[in-house]
């Protein structure tokens, strides 16, 4: 599984690692990843990036996907553990603006 | 899976009549027709007018043997698979190869064996139907890539009109993209303004592909309306945000950089939103500024919390601006490392020849990579002599029956107002109503929006216009400008047109006044009119271009006018 998610026990976190390039190809996964069956969406998402080794622009709007989702502006999302490749991709596009990255 | 049962009709060249019935015995009885032949010719010929789907053939015929008879066949069959099976009762390796060499698919060594014949027919047959699939699938994708392409060419002649309607040929443009770079969502625009600036715009949609392009048109109609209609940069990027943002799904967006190079103020405007890092080259010293990204791309952010900011940066004649796609930094080698900024930088430092740097990226790109990429665009844009260029003319449709010749109107706009909307457009388009202003366009632009930019600066905002003696002053000036109208709350610029005829032609008289501190309008005016100095540059256009400046109460009102001959 490359699209791996972890749900805290209290219900409130979610969180979605990545592994490998984070690109169209898991778009699929990604989205199955906060998609919950029972319509739920746990109040603070984290996207962990510590094993993705890429990031291309269909990562962005993915990323805006999932914002979207967990309520817009009023989402709480941090992308944390990014390679220093992959910072620079989130920087040009100003992502910092949208989400915590660290 | 089991194939159904299909008969077939199968080809039996012996020339041994007792072999020959005795075969075809074996075939019907397996239920397929049969057709029969003495020699290779006749096989040959059988094959011409029945087609047969498989041929059992004896190697060693009169008149024309087996592996002839096998080549020909093959030749007439092309691509479609007609198995050939030899009969034979040779033995050596040798002969038996040599039925496989002249096209045989497989043999069957006499005498026959009915239970191995029946398994071959089915196995070539098997294969002969996967033949049959594959060049079905085969033609199929080649016809839908050829409906694919078609609709690619089309899609593309639509937008080429749209896009070449701007000015990307103008001789200080140098541009490089791929033919269908369109379809990797790269898209380059430019335009002038009624002022005779040049808008530019590099963008780059999210995804690849027909959803790529889509977005392309509604950008570019913005782009060209707004600029043509004298709207800034600011005011179009916040329609193009909106606009993107009202119709592109969620994970759809634009990065794109947006330039105004102004000719006149030798200064070029700046937003990046998500492209990488374009640069201003500046000839003199040879320092490369960065322009890097400070906003999200287009069509992410609601209308409300959408940046517009820019960044001006005072340019000299000859200086160049570079903008390129991510295309470039992001091509990746065999072992997934990027490019990057630093090659790219290596590649500016090595070239000495500005018309060859284009080429030279993309060498250092096929070096790295191996091959180009696709989705590679570039764009240099160069500051010439204002009068090197000469914006397009523009075209009217109405006839100039109706055309306003005495009025007047006049305008106040307040603190909440000078924040956000430009007004120029819109008296822009009230004053071309006049036929016989229309000639002076350009000039009438540039007066207004100078007339207009120093009462709300100068006046309104106290900004000193001294701090744009130098470079790095020019781009404080303009942080100020931003800070200073951010937190306005009083103030107005008042502005007074009126129309009146004289003889056959008429005159305009434009009169603005703002609620600052005025100036000293006597130091000012004995400045020479040089215009080459970064200040005060907007006060020696404005006597250049119109007829009659003069300011009064203080340096708090200035007027023009314009005069215009009976029209032919």
């Amino acid at each position: 599984m490359s699209v791996v998610t972890e749900v805290s026990p209290d219900g409130q976190k979610l969180t979605i690692s990545i592994r490998g390039r984070f690109d169209f190809a898991k778009h699929q996964e990604f989205r199955e990843s906060y998609e919950r069956p029972d319509g739920q969406m746990p109040s603070s998402v984290v996207v962990d990036l510590k094993d993705a080794t890429y990031l291309d622009s269909s990562a962005l709007g993915m990323l805006l996907l999932l914002r979207d989702h967990a309520g817009g502006d009023n989402s709480d999302i941090r992308v944390v553990n990014s390679s220093s490749d992959v910072k620079k991709i989130l920087a040009i596009s100003n992502f910092d603006k949208l989400f915590a990255i660290s | 899976m089991q194939a159904p049962f299909e008969p077939l009709t199968i080809l039996i060249a012996e020339d041994s009549a007792a072999d020959r019935m005795l075969l075809s015995s074996i075939v019907r009885r397996q239920g397929h027709q049969v057709l029969t032949a003495c020699n290779g010719a006749e096989a040959v010929e059988a094959f011409r007018q029945q087609a047969p789907q498989l041929v059992l053939m004896d190697a060693m015929m009169p008149v024309m043997d087996g592996f002839e008879a096998a080549r020909q066949i093959k030749a007439l069959a092309g691509e479609t698979l007609v198995p050939i099976i030899f009969l034979t009762s040779l033995t050596e390796s040798e002969a038996l190869a040599r039925c496989l060499e002249a096209g045989g698919d497989d043999f069957l060594a006499k005498p026959y064996n009915q239970v191995i014949l029946g398994a071959k027919i089915k196995a070539m047959d098997r294969l002969r139907r996967l033949q049959a699939t594959v060049l079905e699938q085969r033609d199929l994708i080649a016809r839908h890539h050829e409906y694919l392409l078609n609709e690619q060419r089309v899609a593309k002649a639509v937008f080429d009109k749209v896009a070449h309607s701007g000015c990307l040929n103008a001789p200080n443009i140098r541009y490089l993209q791929s033919p269908y770079a369109l379809f990797n969502g790269d898209l380059l625009l430019a335009a002038f303004t009624p002022a005779g600036d040049m808008h530019v715009l590099l963008g780059d949609f999210t995804g690849h592909g027909l959803p790529a392009a889509v977005g392309a048109m509604p950008l570019a109609e913005v782009f060209y309306g707004m600029t043509a209609k004298g709207y800034g940069l600011s005011e179009t990027l916040r329609e193009m945000n909106a606009k993107l943002k009202r119709i592109l799904p969620v994970d759809m967006f634009c990065c794109a950089t947006l330039l105004c190079l102004s000719f006149q103020r030798r200064s070029v405007e700046v937003w990046n939103g998500g492209m990488p890092d374009g640069y201003l080259h500046c000839v003199a010293s040879g320092v490369r500024t960065p322009l890097p990204a400070r906003h999200l791309p287009l069509g992410v952010l609601s209308p409300q919390t959408f940046d517009d900011r820019t960044d001006v940066l005072t340019m000299a004649v000859g200086d160049r601006v570079f903008l390129l796609s991510d295309g470039v930094i992001d091509t990746c080698d065999a072992n997934e490392q990027l490019f990057g900024v630093e090659r790219l930088q290596q590649v500016f430092a090595a070239n000495h020849q500005p018309a060859t740097l284009f080429e030279e990226i993309e060498q250092a790109l096929r070096d790295f990579r191996g091959e180009a990429r696709d989705d590679v665009s570039m764009v240099e844009v160069s500051l010439l002599e204002a009068a090197k260029l000469t914006p397009p003319a523009l075209v009217y449709s109405d006839s100039g029956q109706s055309c306003p010749l005495d009025w007047s109107v006049s305008f106040e706009f307040r603190a909440a107002t000078l924040k956000r909307f430009n007004p120029l457009p819109y008296m822009l388009q009230l004053l071309l109503e006049v036929h016989g202003l229309r000639a002076q366009s350009g000039a009438l632009y540039s007066v207004l929006a100078e007339l207009y930019s120093n009462a709300l600066e100068h006046g309104v905002l106290g900004l000193d216009s001294s701090l744009k003696r130098d470079a790095s002053g020019f781009a404080r000036y303009y942080q100020e400008r931003n800070v200073r109208l951010d937190a306005l709350h009083d103030g107005y610029v008042r502005v007074h047109m009126q129309v009146v005829p004289k003889g056959e032609g008429g005159c305009l008289a434009i009169e603005v006044t703002d609620s600052g501190q005025g100036f000293d309008v006597t130091r000012v005016m004995e400045r020479p009119l040089d215009g080459v100095r970064l200040s005060g540059r907007g006060v020696s256009l404005i006597r250049q271009l119109s007829r009659s400046a003069s300011w009064s109460d203080d340096g708090r009102t200035a007027r023009v006018e314009f005069y215009w001959e009976a029209l032919a």
